[in-house]
């Protein structure tokens, strides 16, 4: 039990402070779950993301069930999630309900400027790390940069990178294992 | 009977939506052209609320008109429709992945996703980087505007600080980012 609450603490406090979608919440997540709970490796936060962006529903949903339910089973997934999503329904049903010009508020927009820059120093933080961890020769530079051009300045979506990125890897490694022995 | 039609049609969305928030957009127009209580005419205003407060953006417009449909409660069961096809899918893929865990073809495989993780993850933080510090529907040209020279300071401080004090919660940032974004009026 005390875990279950746990795990819908931990994503509800990531919930309340991931802003601007998805990815967007990888500092919160490598802060929160792999370095203070420990419930996942960077390797494994950056698998959940793969399979997530390949699956139904919204990313951070499914890293959230993904790392509840390796910790707990199915009340952990359940638990994860709920937490995720609650201060979503706390928040937007407040303003829904009273704050209809919420968005155009001058002190929300000022605020959010300032937020959108921290979050983008945030990310380019959680990358760095990431890169050093997973990006570890030749092939991988060209996976990174690859996937980053052709989602950036193509309309392609990110799934097909995400299953190139696949096919690459079992290809090469394939013939890497025939051609040199173990890679 | 009204919440069960609600949560049927975002558990719909949550199955069919695939790679994240915005693809739920596609999806509510076509809510809103099916029912009276959503105009596709809010759903611009329903992104911007959504993009201006925390959590995942198809979880907040799904609260956003569930609530348009039926209050508090059609909010709430909206957002448990939209999740639910996730948890459901994702507990299967789990399975699998324990199954197959230490075979080769996974493992292979997961060798050339992670670093295209890194790449998408960069070009999100490239898009919201962009978005903070260069104007919108500005010339390059037009260099004084086109920086927005208080957004860059406070990147190179903040980028500055976070690499010295590594121990620095990211919430104190996402804070000082607020705090300063309402005192020098940013955006």
């Amino acid at each position: 039990m005390k875990e279950l609450f746990s795990l819908f603490i931990t994503f509800a406090r990531i919930g309340a402070f991931t802003f601007g979608g998805g990815y967007a919440m990888l500092p919160m997540l490598q802060r929160e779950v792999v370095q203070n709970r420990k419930w996942a490796t960077e390797d494994e936060v950056l698998d959940y993301f793969a399979i997530g962006q390949c699956t139904p529903g919204v990313i951070f949903v499914n890293t959230a069930t993904f790392i509840g339910y390796k910790q707990k089973g199915i009340l952990g997934a359940i638990f994860a999630t709920a937490g995720g999503i609650f201060p979503s329904l706390v928040i937007i049903l407040i303003i829904a309900a009273v704050l209809t010009n919420f968005a155009e508020l001058p002190v929300v927009q000022y605020a959010f400027g300032g937020i959108r820059v921290v979050v983008g120093v945030l990310i380019i933080n959680a990358i760095t790390g990431m890169w050093k961890k997973s990006v570890v020769d030749k092939l991988g530079i060209f996976l990174a940069i690859a996937a980053f051009a052709v989602v950036t300045f193509t309309p392609l979506s990110p799934v097909w990178m995400v299953l190139a990125g696949a096919v690459l890897g079992i290809l090469a490694k394939s013939f890497s294992v025939s051609g040199k022995g173990e890679a | 009977m009204e919440l069960l039609v609600l949560f049927l049609e975002f558990f719909k969305i949550g199955l069919f939506s695939v790679g994240g928030g915005l693809a739920t957009l596609p999806f509510l127009y076509a809510l809103a052209d099916k029912y009276p209580w959503l105009q596709s005419s809010q759903i611009p205003d329903m992104i911007a609320v959504s993009e201006s407060t925390p959590g995942p953006l198809g979880v907040n417009m799904s609260t956003y008109a569930g609530f348009h449909c039926d209050g508090v409660l059609g909010g709430i069961v909206a957002t448990v429709g939209l999740v639910t096809p996730s948890v459901i899918v994702i507990i299967i893929v789990y399975q699998f992945l324990e199954k197959f865990r230490n075979s080769r073809l996974v493992e292979n495989a997961f060798y050339g996703l992670r670093p295209v993780v890194v790449g998408l993850i960069a070009s999100a933080g490239f898009g919201v980087v962009v978005l903070a510090l260069f104007g919108q529907n500005v010339s390059p040209m037009n260099w004084t505007e086109f920086f927005r020279w208080k957004e860059i300071v406070l990147f190179i401080l903040v980028l500055a600080a976070a690499r010295k004090w590594k121990q620095v919660h990211p919430v104190a940032f996402i804070l000082v980012g607020a705090a300063a974004g309402v005192l020098f009026r940013m955006g």
